[in-house]
């Protein structure tokens, strides 16, 4: 059987499993929606928050992202796993037993303010629309991929998917089809890695392949580290960024995943705290799988790449490399004119390739914007997941099964997504500030609507995505960094912490990181150009900044709280209740 | 019972700061800072720095989270705070 075939077989088989449990797992009430009812086992949790977080950016783009970048990869690595110890140790449990739906009620309660709990809401707004655009739109890429039909339609299918899980069954419909779902993406990411890590070292962990021997008897990792210096790049095992960059983008990375809305309320859906704390171990273990697999792919990949385009005849390369070339994600120039692949460190084309309808005297295709430089090749980064299995040359259900793993993992991050979203209007808008009377059923009704609502907003910026959604999707962990984390870590562990600290450093947090990506990263459109790195504040990148955006937020929050009124007793008294783990009961209706 | 409480707490103040150095020092440390000079030691075909930045790190990650559910159940049950 072809890859179509095989393609729609898998997906259909995949989509048909989630509306089946989507229809069994409906809402019937507010708890339902927005925490399932508060009964989910730490097990079950634990897969959700999984796959919940493994995002199309987990799944499809961090292997490709490692793979050109080497050991600065590692920030993703880390961070994004790192944050789960924090969230374990210093959020999870606190917040299970505080027991409410959402983050921006226990600011809103905690700081016992309506301003803070809109600061929350418009904070958890900013970073969950930031992150949904780029999901819809990975969405899109693997339809138009595999199934060969337009983004648009794509899109337009994925939102259709989601409505019906999220709509029908709010946060009780999405959890258990997040489960189904990291069962999918964790077998369609592991199965081709183990595939060639066989193939390329006989040992069939990829954890353990990264670090064997290939046929000829030399490590791996020293056969890549020396085609990178011969090819004019820092050997693959040391990176390009300095020391401080990298530390400061891990721990933006991690205090930002620890702070992320749409994990956090994972942890208020389990019966006990006990139990939080289980899951948020569970979750990292299984999220560890997929993290620990991602290097050793990138490894392969790399690897398999050099060695099979380099120096090698156009006319003699394998028909991936047509096949992804058509889709206008690889091109090659023939500078030298000798009809082979020079791959060099260097830009081979000035931006992106923009292609003619003209081929060359090879049958390549011709671009109109190749550099000077020598390098001849460009690879988009996104497609080395995409066309591992097939360069590694695996059977074709495999290729298929990548497919459905990378619509697992973008359909189930958005899902929890706009759940926040529509839970952050439903709730804590309408119910907490506008119409407190509301019954359960309207808002029950409200939350469907703001979901619907931003099921097509997202959609909108996965079809016409704004130049900008990609530079922001990974500043979204800077901004939960700078905003949330320190208001929730304090709120937990600093008694004293009252309402004018939490607020002045949440605003001075969001502010100061906000006009940082404006000023270095996005600019601001018509108006003003990004600075370039030479201008950066210590050395630190944007994506880094979140770290000292977050410093700001804590020194603030702390010296202002101590110069304002203590917060009143009952405020304290709910600090001590949520520190002690029994008499968590059930997430209180309210 | 308010002594009780407080008590509690310290002792998961402890726990946190240890396990968290642990967390910093994997990561951060071997991972980052320490990164070129335990480069020059090797773990089968890898770099040991670079192989705390990619492999180590994660797995001890899981470790602390697992020590951790296990050093607070055993702490809520000698403070009756077990559910």
């Amino acid at each position: 059987m072809d890859v179509q075939l095989w393609t729609w077989i898998l997906v259909g088989i995949s989509f048909t499993l989630y509306f089946g449990i989507a229809i069994w797992a409906r809402a019937s009430s507010t708890k339902d929606f927005y925490i399932a009812g508060g009964g989910v086992s730490p097990l079950a949790n634990g897969m959700a928050t999984a796959a919940d977080w493994m995002s199309a950016a987990s799944f499809i783009s961090m292997a490709g992202l490692i793979s050109f970048s080497g050991y600065d990869g590692s920030v993703y690595l880390m961070g994004w796993t790192g944050g789960y110890v924090l969230l374990a140790l210093l959020l999870a449990p606190y917040l299970r037993k505080f027991g409410k739906f959402t983050v921006p009620d226990f600011i809103g309660d905690r700081y016992y303010s309506n301003s803070a709990r809109t600061i929350a809401i418009i904070c958890a707004l900013i970073v969950s629309f930031t992150y949904v655009a780029g999901q819809m739109r990975g969405v899109g890429i693997v339809f138009s991929q595999f199934l060969q039909v337009d983004i648009t339609k794509g899109v337009l299918i994925g939102m259709a998917v989601v409505l019906v899980f999220a709509f029908l069954g709010g946060m009780k419909g999405i959890t258990y089809t997040q489960v189904a779902q990291y069962c999918v993406l964790i077998f369609a990411f592991m199965v081709p890695a183990i595939f060639i890590s066989i193939q390329m070292t006989g040992n069939p962990f990829p954890q353990i392949g990264m670090g064997a021997r290939v046929e000829d008897g030399t490590f791996l990792l020293d056969k890549l580290d020396e085609l990178h210096t011969q090819l004019g790049f820092k050997e693959y095992t040391s990176g390009t960024k300095s020391t401080w960059d990298i530390f400061a983008i891990t721990f933006a990375l991690m205090a930002g995943t620890s702070g992320l809305p749409h994990v956090i309320v994972r942890f208020f859906t389990v019966p006990k705290v006990k139990d939080a704390r289980k899951s948020a171990g569970y979750a990292l273990l299984l999220i560890a799988i997929l993290y620990t697999t991602a290097p050793a792919v990138s490894v392969f990949a790399r690897t398999n790449l050099i060695t099979t385009v380099n120096e090698t005849a156009y006319t003699d390369l394998p028909d991936w490399f047509k096949n992804w070339e058509n889709t206008g994600l690889i091109s090659w120039t023939d500078k030298n004119n000798d009809g082979k692949i020079q791959y060099r460190n260097s830009d081979a084309v000035n931006g992106k390739p923009v292609f003619t309808e003209e081929r060359g005297k090879n049958g390549e295709r011709i671009i109109s914007n190749p550099s000077t430089a020598e390098n001849e090749l460009y690879v988009d980064k996104d497609i080395m997941v995409l066309a591992n299995p097939e360069i590694a040359q695996l059977p074709n259900w495999v290729i298929g099964l990548v497919a459905a793993g990378g619509l697992a993992a973008a359909l189930s991050t958005a899902a929890g997504l706009l759940l926040v979203i529509s839970t952050s209007v439903s709730h804590d808008l309408v119910k907490k500030q506008l119409k407190p009377n509301i019954s359960d059923k309207g808002e029950l009704l409200i939350a469907r609507i703001s979901i619907l609502v931003a099921i097509i907003v997202a959609g909108f910026f996965g079809i016409y995505p704004p130049g900008f959604v990609a530079a922001v999707v990974a500043l979204a962990f800077g901004l939960a960094a700078a905003s949330f984390f320190p208001a929730i870590v304090l709120g937990i562990f600093d008694k004293r912490m009252n309402r004018q600290g939490a607020v002045t450093g949440m605003i001075a947090g969001i502010s100061l990181m906000l006009f940082y990506m404006i000023r270095f990263k996005t600019g601001l459109i018509g108006i003003m150009d990004p600075l370039p790195e030479s201008e950066w504040w210590f050395g630190t990148s944007p994506e880094g900044f979140g770290v000292i955006a977050m410093l700001i937020n804590f020194i603030l929050a702390i010296v202002i709280s101590r110069l304002t009124p203590a917060p009143p007793e009952n405020v304290q008294q709910i600090v001590e209740d949520i520190r002690i783990p029994s008499g968590a009961g059930e997430a209180q209706m309210h | 019972m308010k002594n009780k409480a407080k008590k509690y707490w310290r002792e998961n103040l402890k726990y946190l700061f240890i396990l968290l150095s642990v967390w910093f020092i994997v990561s951060f440390g071997a991972g980052i800072l320490f990164k070129d000079f335990l480069n020059q030691f090797k773990l089968g075909g890898f770099k040991l720095g670079f192989w705390f930045a990619q492999q180590g790190s994660i797995y001890v990650f899981v470790i602390l989270i697992f020590i951790y559910i296990h050093l607070m159940n055993k702490l809520d049950k000698k403070y009756g705070y077990a559910q």
